[in-house]
């Protein structure tokens, strides 16, 4: 449309007969040329759109997989193994998938610490974000099954480790776990049904996604200096500016996503995911991949058990609640941080509490990497970084601490106390004269 | 507004009751529909029927162990040694998080069969082998977390809340048991 300012033009023709049925045209010229984006949306806010693709991606790419895979104990292994080797460009579809999870979390974390730094989650987002919240948790279910699919020794021991995890519920734990795998452990009946609910999932999450992007255009995009657009001169159409903005981050991202696929496809997998599932045999040392880290290292964490007067948490339901509280707190946030202003950059003391949580994540992801009673390490720069050999757990258990204590304790305490820096009169203030000036 | 004509608004009208009643009836019947969907996930027949495994202990020499197949699980068989049995009984007054004498575990003292599962998450614990590690308490470890468990299979150390599980199992013979069916 040439002209974007004017109402929905009328269409003719073959269009006016469909919109005058269905209202598509009008749809996408509403939400696209005239929804209004504030003008100054950094390179944070191409995350979004990037998840968006990569879910689209790994839909595509995943149905290909599943006309040449076998969902059956027996033929599951060499069906993957087919793919690699005889499938046209198996191989291909394959790497983009398998690698296509990791970029995923990898985009979605940005994406939700994007959120943290500028309150994205704040009046009115709150259930934008909780939304989101319910998007992440069906990631982490439909990437936990997927990575059962290809029955290596990974696939099999991590969906013991994982599905053995609801054995901790009092009472019911035990049976719920039987039915779990419909079967005494994880066997075929427990592969056929993780293959069928990781086909099904990620359509949940295609129909969450849309309730987001709903959620998101009832109120526009939050941007950089998290104050509300107050004029049309705070924005610009969404198309084709940030059309633009995004396809060149889907550019760069295209390029990561296939340096991986290309030049190191099984950097971020186990070698001992190319050994068939083997009940008898645990690998030395099961590892979740990259993503679930930070919650691996959550659930070992808890090691001792929590009297609570009349009954006993025992550690491993600690852990188990531990973890699943991780995520659970991230979708009550709107209410632990009630401070008025939005964006980290006018919070001087939140915005050091955000940085120091990212740290605290990495720490995390770190100690969910190593044995629990391995001296804590990591490298920067090529070199070693020790800590007098105490043991991972101990970081592990520190860091758990400060997770929760930044939700629960810092933030409402900041929200209280903190004095923010004064917030510019609009969007456009400061693009004319910029901050400090 | 009060009009003589319209009920009080917060007066329940035949109309509430007849929506609630209706709501009630249709939440009670999806519970009833959602009652076999969900069982459908439970073991099946064929599941259930491989329930049972025989297995012939005549060729597990004194201080050997074996590892059999049972519900897809590992079940380790142990012929234990008199020393074994002995350090086993003598632990029964130890400090214990799933107390249990060692009698309770091992109906002929000799043979101890357990599930060969962590407690915690599942692993398969080590100590089958001669040369395998067996924890600090001589009888299996688990490398997943670092689960010790002693001679008679009890948990003492690391993670795990319970003792390994004996399975039922019952001896058909001397040198035969049937795992799956309690004596
Ligand atoms: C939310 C989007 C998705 C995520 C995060 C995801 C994740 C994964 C992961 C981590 C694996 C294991 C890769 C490997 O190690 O080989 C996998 C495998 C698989 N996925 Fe997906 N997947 C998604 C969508 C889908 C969809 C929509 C389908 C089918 C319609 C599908 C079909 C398969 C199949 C057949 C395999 C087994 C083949 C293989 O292991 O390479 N996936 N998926
Ligand atoms: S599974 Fe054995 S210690 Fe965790």
């Amino acid at each position: 449309m040439s002209d974007s300012s004017a109402a929905p033009t009328q269409y003719t023709g073959l269009k006016g007969w469909i919109e005058y049925r269905l209202p598509v045209f009008s749809f996408m010229d509403h939400e696209l040329n005239h929804y209004p984006t504030p003008k100054n949306l950094n390179y944070w806010w191409n995350f979004g759109s990037l998840a968006g693709i990569t879910l689209v991606v790994m839909i595509l790419t995943g149905i290909l997989l599943a006309m040449n895979y076998s969902g059956d104990t027996k033929l599951a292994f060499q069906s993957v193994e087919r793919i690699m080797r005889d499938v046209n460009g198996g191989w291909l579809i394959r790497y983009i998938h398998m690698n296509g999870a990791s970029m995923f979390f990898m985009v979605v974390y940005i994406h939700i610490f994007r959120g943290l730094y500028y309150g994205s989650y704040k009046p009115p987002r709150e259930l934008l974000w909780m939304l989101g919240c319910v998007i992440l948790l069906l990631m982490m279910a439909t990437a936990f099954m997927g990575y059962v699919l290809p029955w290596g020794q990974m696939s099999f021991w991590g969906a013991t480790v994982i599905t053995n995890l609801f054995s901790a519920l009092p009472l019911i734990g035990e049976d719920l776990v039987i039915w779990l795998w419909g079967g005494f452990s994880v066997d075929n009946p427990t592969l056929t049904r993780f293959f069928a609910l990781h086909f099904l999932m990620p359509f949940m999450i295609v129909g969450v996604v849309v309730l987001h992007i709903v959620a998101l255009h009832k109120h526009g995009s939050n941007n950089p200096l998290g104050i509300d657009i107050k004029s049309k001169k705070d924005s610009i159409p969404f198309h084709p500016y940030y059309t633009i903005k995004d396809l060149y981050g889907l550019g760069l991202f295209a390029l990561v996503w296939a340096g991986f696929v290309f030049f190191s496809p099984n950097y971020l997998g186990h070698p001992d995911n190319y050994i068939m599932a083997d009940p008898m045999v645990t690998p030395a040392h099961i590892v979740p991949e990259w993503y679930f880290l930070p919650f691996y290292a959550i659930l070992r964490a808890v090691t001792f058990d929590i009297p609570l007067g009349l009954f006993t948490i025992d550690a491993k339901l600690g852990g188990v609640l531990a973890m699943f509280g991780a995520v659970g707190v991230l979708f009550v946030l709107p209410w632990l941080d009630r401070h008025p202003v939005r964006s980290a950059s006018f919070r001087p003391i939140y915005r050091w509490a955000f940085w120091f949580f990212v740290l605290v994540c990495l720490g995390l992801g770190q100690t969910g990497a190593l044995q629990p009673d391995e001296p804590f390490y990591f490298i920067l720069l090529g070199m070693r970084i020790e800590f007098f050999g105490i043991h991972s757990v101990v970081f592990a258990q520190l860091f758990t601490v400060w997770y929760f204590f930044h939700f629960v304790a810092l933030l409402p305490l900041l929200s209280k106390i903190e004095r923010a820096k004064g917030l510019p009169k609009s969007i456009s203030e400061p693009v004319l004269r910029p901050a400090g000036a | 507004m009060t009009d003589a004509n319209t009920p009080s608004s917060n007066e329940p009208t035949r109309r509430d009751f007849l929506s609630l009643t209706a709501g009630a009836v249709g939440v009670a019947g999806v519970a009833c529909a959602a009652v076999p969907l969900v069982g459908s996930l439970a073991p099946a027949a064929d599941v259930l029927a491989l329930a049972n495994t025989e297995v012939d202990i005549s060729k597990i020499a004194v201080g050997q162990s074996t590892t059999v197949m049972w519900r897809g699980k590992p079940v380790f068989i142990r012929h234990r040694s008199a020393e074994e049995i002995e350090s086993a009984k003598a632990d029964d007054a130890a400090e214990m998080r799933d107390p249990q004498t060692d009698a309770a575990r091992a109906a002929r003292p000799e043979w101890l069969v357990l599930v060969g599962q962590c407690t915690h998450l599942g692993c398969v614990p080590s100590g089958q082998k001669m040369s395998d590690n067996k924890g600090d308490y001589n009888g299996w470890f688990c490398p997943c977390h670092g689960s010790h468990y002693d001679a008679s299979g009890r948990i003492r150390k690391g993670p795990a809340p319970l003792n390994l599980a004996v399975p039922p199992y019952k001896f058909v013979s001397d040198t035969k048991i049937l795992i799956g069916q309690a004596a």
